[in-house]
């Protein structure tokens, strides 16, 4: 793993962070004040902050400090989240989120965004609540280019000017500079008093270890004073009874000697006293020896050889041979002998063998945990998923092969293949739930888009979602934030009156925009709505016939003519705003939604709002179809398109124009289509009673009986893109392999119907011909 | 003997830095996610020298590092602190608690490893 990799990682965890931090936050803004919420939210931008801090990206991390410390005001107690300081935060995870994204993707976010939102935070954070705004919120507008004294705060220092903690570098290179180049002469001279407290072992801090790091700076002497140590009998194994003067040449001075005890300032007593100018002849007279050069591989050994305390002695002696003149030596061996024995250490020393043991369990024993999921790439669940379509086509083959063999008396091979047949049906459906997905992130990136929708336009709008732990296959789940956004835009932007005429009309000042998600019959059911005025017909109307869509005379129903709104190029918005009009309108929304093997519909109710229903499939994999005959072809019919099916009457029959034919069913006329004819697999129409008509609604909402030969079965089949293999063909969706082996088309009912209005009614106006 | 080092982070991204910057300075490697993995894990992996976050769900860095001092096997166990938190009371508190040093992110890993490197023998 490189460090790309984690990159990659702590991008998709800042995703979750996000996340959490959004939910965190709304859940707060409903009145929960559980501190384990507030410190979800608190740690998310936190970690946020440390990843981005490892990997240099200063605005996430200077962003991210601010509200940090305005989170733990919060945490703290010193800041109640009310509505108007939520409604800061959530912008700021907005913010945090647009930064994170600009980090991964390249781009920038507006300073002046950034900058409104650090002093709001830092006013937050100093106690500043803001004076809660009218109950109607005013449009903000959108905030002016701040001069360049507002952009963001300098960044390299937020992360370590706080509390005036200047975190002190380890690495002593960092200290060079002049002194290093000094000539020898002037290195000044240390002298240093160094008296552990208990305090010191019992935090895992060890006397030889610092005397080690110590020695490492500069060349030092040093003495151990054993004169507190008591008795055998009266020692606490765990006291401290020695202590260390030293004296050290170094070029880090006294700040470096300070730095090396960085850790145990607390617990100790140190004294450092440096000599202004220290020269080669002028020795420190207050200790009592000369300086000897520390020798460390005394310590080395002890730091290899923990478990063989008999062959210390000789090493010893080595040291103490060296060294001899001076007798600083036998402090030198008895500081590291019976720091080793007095300390604490020893007893981790004593561990260690058990450790050598437990090594081997140690990898299950870390990588184990309370977690119960694994992270796997898409790819191998891909993979895997395209197998098991081939398993499921195989499977398929083998059983018409058996058939086909006539095997009729030999059960075991027929009971052994249905078995297979449900062992691969299980596998099919097992591996698709690998891929599904809550739809929960989708749903509370919504809640952003109302937020901004709403500020922007001046409304009050209270985003409400249900069933986000519905799942549906990762796919879809991608594919539907777009239409989705677009939906909840014009929904704010549209669908929700003013709140002064919310007011006027007796209705909640703030508007509320219901998202919801359910499984209904092997799809899923998503709802979107709103409480606002409904769709004006009379002017969706107006503007259909000033579109040419319809004609003045034309007779629509209240549903078709909320349907209109899907029509392409068509926009209800008196004038264009920032919001929506932005060139792309319903029809897209609902383009892409049938793209999923999805329908979407619309239902309205003036002044009590509108609500749009999708229903999408659980995954874009598999599909159920029905497989039919047409002119020798076979093809698959998705099942959700498919009404019913009817063998048509010639009595049934009517003919319409030139070429057309209707279907009477129940007292109404249906235009029939034959199939085989829109996909130019045959000149002529065939005889509508010698095949059988399949009724179809389509998108547009509009019902056709499609002409087809005969009906072979239902039957679930792996979708081959026919797009990815070979190239888009008019009026089909997408092809499967059937048990024979051989290509079936899957239809594609909507285009099929699309084509035989063109087809059926000329330049007439496909919606007119509809009604 | 490859020096043991157990480190207790929630955070993946952290989790993978110092995994990899621990593997590659020679070091075997433990990982935990919070205070209660840890000292869970800790039970079973006998460390050098302990690295861990502060701010964790479940038990914090303070918690944890109260448990391993607690210990009788575990109270010498260097305990390194990576932390974002570098002002002076959350500093002090971890000390209180029994840290034995401290590391200040951002993350850097000539820092993490001189920091192993000060508190171990």
């Amino acid at each position: 793993m490189d460090m790309n990799e984690i990159k990659e990682i702590f991008f998709q965890e800042c995703e979750e962070q996000l996340a959490e931090l959004e939910s965190g936050l709304l859940k707060m803004n409903d009145g929960d004040r559980d501190p384990e919420t507030v410190n979800a939210v608190f740690r998310a931008v936190h970690s946020i902050k440390g990843g981005a801090g490892a990997f240099g990206l200063d605005d996430l991390v200077a962003f991210a400090h601010v509200f940090e410390t305005t989170l733990d005001c919060v945490r703290s107690n010193k800041l109640d989240p009310g509505p108007e300081v939520l409604k800061t935060m959530l912008k700021s995870a907005d913010v945090l989120a647009d930064l994170t994204a600009a980090s991964r993707d390249g781009g920038t976010v507006d300073p002046s965004r950034t900058s409104v939102l650090v002093k709001e935070l830092e006013a937050l954070a100093n106690g500043q609540v803001p004076a809660p705004t009218a109950e109607v919120p005013t449009p903000v507008a959108p905030p002016a280019p701040k001069p360049v004294a507002a952009a963001p705060k300098p960044v390299a220092a937020a992360p370590t000017d706080e509390s005036g903690f200047q975190p002190i570098p380890f690495s002593f290179d960092d200290f060079g500079g002049e002194e290093a180049e000094a000539p020898a002469m002037e290195i000044p001279l240390c002298d240093v008093v160094f008296k552990p407290r208990p305090e010191l072992y019992s935090k895992g801090n060890e006397a030889t270890l610092l005397l080690r790091d110590l020695s490492r700076i500069g060349e030092m002497s040093i003495y151990c004073d054993m004169d507190a140590l008591p008795p055998l009998d009266q020692m606490d194994p765990e006291g401290a009874y020695f202590f260390w003067k030293i004296s050290i040449r170094t070029e880090k001075g006294e700040e470096g000697v300070r730095s090396v005890f960085e850790f145990a300032e607390w617990d100790c007593d140190l004294e450092v006293k440096v000599h202004e100018v220290a020269t080669e002849g002028e020795e420190d007279e207050e200790l009592p020896m000369q300086p000897v050069p520390f020798d460390l591989s005394a310590l080395d050994d002890i730091e290899e050889d923990h478990d063989h305390h008999e062959d210390h002695a000789d090493h010893h002696e080595e040291v103490a041979a060296a060294i001899e003149a001076a007798k600083v030596a036998t402090s030198v061996i008895s500081m590291a002998a019976t720091t080793q024995q007095a300390a604490p250490a020893a007893q981790a020393a004593v561990a260690k063998p058990a450790a050598a043991a437990a090594a081997g369990n140690a990898e299950s024993s870390g990588s184990g945990g309370a977690n119960p999921t694994i992270r796997v790439d898409l790819d191998r669940v891909d993979r895997l998923i395209n197998l098991v379509g081939e398993l499921v086509i195989n499977q398929a083959m083998l059983s018409q092969s058996v058939i086909a063999n006539e095997t009729s008396g030999a059960t075991t091979i027929n009971t052994g293949l249905e078995e297979l047949q449900q062992l691969t049906r299980e596998i099919q459906d097992s591996v698709m739930a690998i891929r599904a997905q809550p739809v929960k992130p989708v749903f509370q990136r919504m809640s952003r888009i109302v937020r901004e929708v709403a500020d922007m336009v001046g409304k009050s709008v209270r985003l409400v979602t249900e069933g986000e732990n519905t799942e549906v296959d990762k796919t879809v789940i991608d594919k539907l934030a777009e239409p989705l956004t677009h939906m909840i835009r014009n929904a704010v932007d549209h669908g929700l009156e003013m709140p002064e005429k919310r007011a006027a009309l007796g209705k909640n000042p703030e508007g509320t925009v219901k998202l919801s998600a359910k499984h209904r019959s092997g799809r899923i059911v998503i709802e979107l709505s709103d409480d606002g005025a409904g769709i004006n017909r009379e002017k969706v109307r107006q503007k259909a016939i000033d579109n040419d869509l319809i004609t003045s005379e034309t007779n629509l129903s209240d549903e078709e003519i909320d349907n209109l709104i899907f029509h392409p190029g068509f926009s209800t918005a008196d004038k264009i705003t920032d919001v929506s009009g932005r060139g792309v309108g319903m029809d897209v929304v609902k383009r892409s939604i049938q793209a999923l093997g999805g329908r979407i519909n619309i239902s309205s109710r003036p002044g009590q709002g509108s609500t749009f229903t999708m229903s999408l499939p659980l995954t874009l994999a598999v599909l159920d179809g029905m497989v039919v005959t047409v002119a020798g072809q076979t093809l698959v019919v998705p099942l959700t398109a498919i009404v019913e099916t009817l063998q048509p009457e010639a009595s049934a029959i009517h003919s319409f124009g030139a070429s057309q034919r209707l279907i009477s069913i129940r007292d109404s006329f249906c235009p029939l289509v034959d199939v085989g004819r829109i996909l130019n697999f045959r000149s002529m129409q065939a005889n509508p009673t010698d095949g059988v008509a399949l009724l179809v609604e389509s998108e547009s909402g509009g019902q056709r009986a499609l002409m087809v030969d005969a009906i072979q079965g239902q039957r679930q089949v792996v979708i081959k893109s026919l797009e990815a293999n070979y190239t888009h063909v008019p009026g089909i969706a997408a092809a499967t392999i059937l048990g024979d082996g051989r290509v079936a088309l899957i239809l594609d009912v909507d285009a099929v119907v699309a084509a035989s209005r063109g087809q059926a009614l000329g330049g007439d106006g496909a919606l007119a011909a509809a009604s | 003997m490859k020096k043991k080092v157990l480190t207790v982070d929630d955070s993946r991204t952290i989790r993978n830095m110092l995994l990899v910057t621990l593997n590659n300075a020679g070091f075997e490697t433990i990982q935990a996610e919070d205070g209660i993995e840890g000292l869970e894990v800790l039970e079973d992996c006998n460390p050098d020298v302990i690295v861990t976050d502060i701010n964790m769900p479940r038990l914090d860095g303070f918690g944890f590092i109260e448990g391993v001092r607690k210990n009788d096997r575990f109270r010498a166990i260097p305990i390194l602190v990576l932390t974002t938190e570098s002002d002076a009371e959350k500093k002090n508190r971890a000390r209180q608690a029994g840290a034995t040093g401290w590391i200040v992110k951002p993350f850097d890993p000539t820092k993490l490893i001189d920091a192993i490197e000060r508190v171990t023998a």
